[in-house]
């Protein structure tokens, strides 16, 4: 990953509205083929970013530099070889997805019969062959958001910016969002720059994550070296369901070594430890002539994550 | 330059085929034709008693017939709720329903997009009145057998324009609100409030304006006369702040060769009048400040579109 051309990268990066910074001396570096995560709560300055980065906003100090070029010079160029997703994109509601896809091919300067092979692979690509046809008004949130990511492929771009794309669309939906720009980033080699404010959601596919709060850059890393960054010690927290009282049961493990305590949440005995001692809990119960139901190592991680930067 | 035509393109095809355009389409045409029908039957009578007359296919568009206004004044009416229905969401809704975010982050500079919806609102007011035009010509051509002369031909062309410039004005106005404000509710009713205010209240300013620079004292230097035509003019001028009294004005002049002074003649000036009718050129120079100056209004509304969209933030949050 590290001798991948650098592709899309922020120097000092500022941007003020009247008072407010928006977004305060940004340094970011995001290489060829990644999938970079740009989370932060919402109003940490990400669209702002982005909209930086395509030359549609200028900044007030610092540099930008996507695919080479600068966006402030030439935003014109960088929008050749850039895509981007709108946070709640939106379509004209009375042409069909077909139609809204070749509106933006030709303002790509794509001919209609260059574009016309491209823009079906899309559509099948994105699960919108059969309601093609039909105009957008009919789309729900979820096909009008796939609709979205195909419209920014139209272009065959090198980098494409997508603004919250998981927002407000069901989980299925989301889930099919996220298969879609996996499978654009792998197969294609797109470098792909996501924003969200729904870490537990992107954090599958992407590479690397940057956390921006307050138009500052936090801390970022891959998911891994985050959470060790975070936590600082290694301390887990362990689900166990077993048959028996659950006073019985927190007995026995409250016995255990390396326990630091104890929670009840319902059925569920939630233990904190100082490492991952699964196989002591599950050993002592056995001992007990108790069966083990549930026993989880809870992902904490994200939560701390969540605790320590966007509050 | 393909993202111009681009948008230029799409928006015709869309404008073209919307309900809207439909409607106004259809209420133009409705009243003009009514309109120049009412006035064809009166030249008619007219015609039968007297034998002859000079520029009877200019009255076609002038003459009120019976109940029914003049086909100038329905225009002078419905112009400007054309333009202001074409134009009072040209931007904000696109704001609105995020498409523009999308649209300015293809490759093309960001003044296409304004550009491109100007000049398609200017094709579509200019396509709309020519036919109108063209179908209230045949029938006036059916109704009074009498054809156009080549100057009347040419007074009419010079209508169409003024036609387009004024309805273009409006428009001009409309989209200027649609980049202030962001609903298109809000801008609609703004351009509705601006265009109540210059041709209804408009009147009251002016009087109010004369009475206070024309004062009394004044009177007693001047002769009735000069008193009542210095009134006239301030209270002109003052009108003429409005694109609704250049237009009318203009259209007056242009469409009725005898008409050969805008403001108030003293029996005094009457002598050295040039001979009646005008001639085409003549008229042209009695209306060209106006025709300027509602060329000028309209391209300041597009400047101020221009500037204010180029510098907007576009985000849609």
């Amino acid at each position: 990953m590290v001798d991948k051309p650098v592709v899309v990268e922020a120097i000092n990066l500022t941007k003020k509205y009247g008072e407010a910074t928006a977004v305060n001396l940004l340094n970011l570096q995001v290489r060829q083929g990644e999938v970079f995560g740009f989370l932060g709560p919402n109003g940490a300055g990400k669209t702002t970013t982005i909209l930086m980065f395509l030359g549609l906003t200028e900044p007030n100090s610092g540099s930008a530099r996507v695919c080479g070029h600068d966006p402030v010079k030439d935003g014109l160029k960088v929008r050749r070889t850039t895509g981007y997703l709108p946070e709640n994109v939106g379509f004209y509601e009375d042409m069909s997805g077909r139609e809204n896809l070749v509106y933006t091919a030709r303002l790509n300067g794509i001919s209609y019969n260059k574009a016309k092979g491209k823009i079906d692979d899309l559509l099948s690509m994105v699960g919108l062959s059969d309601r093609a046809n039909d105009k957008v008004e009919k789309y729900s949130k979820g096909m009008k958001q796939r609709l979205g990511i195909a419209d920014v492929l139209v272009k065959d771009p090198s980098v494409v910016f997508l603004d919250e794309p998981t927002i407000g669309i069901d989980p299925d939906g989301v889930h099919r969002v996220l298969t879609i720009i996996n499978q654009i980033s792998r197969e294609q080699n797109i470098t792909v720059f996501l924003s969200s404010h729904l870490l537990h959601q992107v954090q599958t596919i992407c590479d690397r994550i940057g956390i921006m709060v307050k138009g500052k850059l936090v801390t970022e890393g891959s998911m891994a070296s985050l959470g060790k960054d975070v936590s600082g010690f290694d301390r887990v927290k362990i689900e166990v369901q077993a048959t028996g009282t659950v006073e019985k049961l927190s007995d026995t493990v409250g016995r255990l070594e390396g326990v630091k305590g104890i929670e009840r949440s319902g059925d569920l005995l939630i233990i904190d430890a100082e490492r991952d001692i699964r196989i002591l809990i599950s050993n002592a119960i056995s001992k007990q002539g108790e069966s083990l139901l549930h026993l989880k190592l809870q992902e904490f991680v994200l939560e701390e994550i969540y605790m320590r930067y966007f509050h | 330059m393909s993202g111009l035509a681009t948008i230029l393109r799409k928006e015709l095809t869309d404008q073209f085929r919307s309900k809207r355009y439909i409607i106004l389409f259809l209420l133009i045409l409705l009243s003009s034709g009514l309109a120049s029908y009412g006035a064809a039957q009166s030249i008619r009578d007219e015609l039968s008693r007297a034998t002859a007359s000079t520029f009877v296919f200019l009255r076609l568009f002038t003459t009120s017939g019976g109940v029914l206004p003049s086909f100038l004044s329905f225009m002078g009416f419905l112009g400007p709720i054309v333009g202001i229905a074409l134009g009072f969401d040209a931007i904000n809704s696109e704001q609105s329903s995020g498409t523009i975010s999308r649209v300015l982050s293809q490759p093309i500079y960001r003044d296409s997009l304004i550009n491109g919806k100007f000049l398609a609102a200017i094709t579509i007011i200019g396509v709309m009145f020519l036919s109108i035009f063209l179908i209230v010509g045949g029938l006036g051509l059916r109704l009074l057998g009498v054809p156009p002369s080549s100057e009347e031909i040419v007074r009419i062309l010079v209508f169409l324009v003024l036609c387009v410039v004024y309805v273009g004005f409006w428009m001009g106005l409309a989209i200027l609100f649609s980049i202030f404000f962001k609903r298109p509710a809000t801008s609609a009713l703004g351009v509705l409030a601006i265009w109540l205010f210059l041709s209804v209240f408009m009147f009251i300013v002016a009087n109010l304006v004369t009475t206070y620079v024309v004062s009394d004292k004044l009177g007693q230097q001047l002769t009735q006369e000069e008193f009542a035509a210095r009134q006239q003019s301030v209270r002109d001028n003052v009108m003429r702040i409005s694109p609704s009294t250049l237009f009318e004005e203009a259209s007056v002049t242009v469409l009725t060769p005898t008409v050969r002074s805008l403001g108030p003649l003293l029996s005094t000036q009457t002598t050295r009048l040039v001979p009646n009718p005008l001639s085409l050129g003549q008229s042209m120079g009695l209306v060209w400040p106006h025709l300027t100056g509602l060329i000028a209004l309209t391209a300041l509304c597009f400047g101020g579109s221009y500037v204010s969209f180029m510098r907007r933030e576009i985000r849609s949050t």
